[in-house]
Parts: structure tokens; sequence; C-alpha cells
């Protein structure tokens, strides 16, 4: 290769790793920002702060699922395979919202250590299968397994 | 010797009659994936067990942003060519597929806003996955305005090439980001080392959308390369040429 041409290929190669490196150290001094929920063992080390607009994201744990019967009250509990998490929701729940299926509540943490949530929506998995071939393989808890990876560390 | 190819390749002129054999092929090709891909994926693929019929918006979604990404970096390499051996042909090449890119990345944006309504609940939230895409759309939007702020082409070619090139550190972040930081977007469905987790009869459509998109991609960034190259050449004579021969 012609040394003007090696030259403006290794400066390319620099500007590209510098560039990378600036936006690398940004992330990571950002990281806990870059996180989109907070996992249910946050709330229990005490790491989450009162009465301020959070989002936190874990597995619906099942059977915990409990309508109010004198107003529109819905509490279930959030799990992340450490700690649980009781969540009070009034309005509408989403479609793929379900029991043993992730979900996200955006809401306030309160005294007594309940999420009043304003808004709750659901998480879907990567996997698509036909309606056959799921049920043929029901009760597979792989809800856990992912919401437990990687989040929030 | 082995760069001979490589010199008459740089060539705008040896591009532009090759290219127009290519057309009609690249069309046909793209056009029969396509349709074979969508009759496929939206009539006879079966439903998800979760989502229903509302998950064969993935038919779109994955491939646009597959593109999106796939297309950056072919916009950076280009752009690199084009300042290491001062090819005219890869500047071009260039500035053609900015457009193109953010047309895709405004589809799987788009796209994934329909998708989650029903699925999440809300068209819209500030995830990593999301944040870093909306900011690609936002470089390509940038890249467009500066190639067309400066008067001089030449300069304005280095300067997009520039850009371009800073923008890279992007992709590897988005393809990442439902890795790295918790989302709402799920992790991805297609891997390359693994399995997928998408049944087979949901999957071959899929990938047949993929491959369409993929020739669409190179007709349209044909395409849209030798418009650029008739405007930017069009004093030369083998232009005149065609412009007197009436062959455009």
């Amino acid at each position: 290769m012609h040394p003007a041409r090696r030259q403006r290929l290794i400066l390319i190669l620099i500007l590209v790793i510098l560039s990378s490196a600036a936006v690398g150290f940004a992330t990571y001094a950002m990281r806990s920002n870059m996180d989109y929920f907070y996992p249910p063992r946050a709330f229990a080390a005490g790491e989450v702060p009162l009465e301020k607009r959070i989002r936190v994201g874990g597995c619906v744990v099942p059977g915990s699922v409990a309508r109010a019967g004198d107003s529109l009250d819905v509490r279930f509990a959030l799990t992340d395979g450490e700690a649980q998490l009781t969540v009070v929701f009034d309005k509408i729940l989403p479609d793929l919202f379900a029991e043993n299926e992730a979900a996200v509540v955006i809401g306030k943490l309160q005294q007594n250590g309940v999420v009043r949530a304003d808004k709750v929506l659901a998480k879907h998995d990567e996997t698509y299968t036909p309606p056959e071939v799921a049920d043929s393989m029901k009760g597979s808890a792989v809800c856990l397994q992912q919401e437990s990876q990687g989040v929030g560390a | 010797m082995a760069w001979q190819w490589f010199n008459r390749l740089g060539s705008p002129r040896w591009f532009y009659q090759k290219s127009s054999v290519w057309m009609p092929w690249l069309a046909a090709i793209s056009l029969l994936l396509l349709i074979t891909g969508v009759v496929w994926g939206l009539g006879f693929a079966p439903q998800d067990a979760r989502q229903g019929n509302s998950y064969r918006i993935i038919y779109i979604h994955v491939p646009a942003a597959l593109l999106a990404l796939a297309g950056y970096y072919l916009m950076a390499i280009s752009g690199a060519i084009g300042l290491i051996w001062k090819m005219k042909l890869s500047f071009l090449v260039m500035r053609a597929a900015a457009p193109i890119g953010a047309a895709l990345t405004f589809a799987a944006l788009v796209t994934g806003a329909l998708w989650g309504k029903p699925t999440w609940g809300t068209y819209w939230d500030w995830d990593a996955r999301i944040t870093s895409m909306l900011i690609l759309l936002f470089l390509y939007l940038g890249i467009i305005a500066l190639s067309r702020a400066l008067s001089r082409q030449h300069t304005a070619d280095k300067a997009c090439a520039l850009l371009t090139l800073v923008g890279t550190v992007n992709i590897p972040i988005i393809y990442k980001s439902v890795d790295w930081w918790s989302s709402l977007h799920q992790p991805a469905t297609l891997k390359l080392m693994e399995p997928s987790s998408i049944h087979p009869s949901m999957f071959y459509p899929l990938l047949l959308m993929i491959l369409g998109f993929y020739c669409f991609y190179a007709w349209t960034l044909t395409a849209h390369t030798r418009i650029l190259i008739l405007q930017r050449e069009w004093r030369t004579q083998w232009v005149q040429q065609l412009l007197t021969c009436n062959k455009i």
C-alpha cells in the first residue's frame, strides 16, 4: 500500500477507536441511567428513592394477582428471583400482562414499600411459536431466567 | 495487478455501464423474494401463541432494522475507501446510502411503535434500544444535511465521510443495547452463534424477507448512485453521448 494511503488508513482507524472510547467512557459513567428499570432487589437494598417516578421490571409472581372487591385496584408482586415487590394499579392492564411473564411498572415507591403504578407495560420475550407447539411445552419458566440476567448490574 | 479491478471499480463510467445490466436482475429478484415473503408471512405462517397476529409486523420490522444497521456500515466503509484511496465513486455510494438508510431507520421505528402498542401497551418509551435507534435516524439525517450544506463537493464528501465514521460507534451500541442494559425491547431473536428462538414455520418467510430487503437495498442503492453519477459527471463526454443517444 502507498505510504500516504497507509497513513490515511491509520488516521481513520485512530479516529474510530478514539471516538468509540469517548462514547464508551461516557456510557460507562452513566451506566446506572442506561438501565431502563430497577429490579426488585434494588428496592430490598434501599437504592430506590421514595415518591419519585421510577420504573421497575420483573416477572409477575404466579398466584399474586388479586383484585380488590371495593375498588379498581389490582395488586400483584414482581420478582427477579432474589426479592419481591408489591405493586398496586388501578387502570387497565395490557393484553399481554400475565402471571409468570415479564412486566415493567412505572410509578412511585410509597412509604409502606409498595409501588403505586400509573402505567403497567407488558414485556414479551424473543421467542415466537405457533399455539400448538406452545401448548406442548407449557409451563416453561423462562421469564425468571431472562429477567434475572444482567438486570441492574 | 491485483489493484487493477479495484481502480476500475472506482470509475463512475465503468460502474454506470455495468450496473445497467444488474438493475433489472436486482429488481426482479427482490420483487420475487418480497412478494413471496409477504404472502407467506402474512397469509400462511401460523399465529404466535402469545401475541396472536400482531407479531406479523416482524416481517417488516426486523429486515428494515437489520438493513438500517448494515447500510450504515456500508456507508462508513465507502466513506473510508473514499478518504484513503480518493475514489470518486465510493463517495457517491456513501451519499446515495444516506437517504435509504434514513428511510429504513424510520420504517423500523414506526413499525416498532405500531408493534409496541398492542404488545407492550405503549407506542414509545425511552429504553436503550429505542433511543439509540432514534439517534441513528438523527445521524443519517445529519449526514444528509451536511452533504448538502457545503457547496464544494470535495469538502462535503470528506466531511460526510468523517461524520459517518465517527457515527459507527452507535451501531454496536444499538445491537448490544438489549443485552448490556435492562430494556423494554426483548433481546435478539435471530442469533449468529446459537439456534434462533423462532419456530421454523415462522422463520423461513422472515429469511425470505431479509434476503428480499438486501436485494431491494442493493437495487435502490445502485439506482440512487447512478443518478448521482449522472449529476456529477454530466459535463463529461460519455454522459453527453448517452444524452444524445437518449439512452438514459
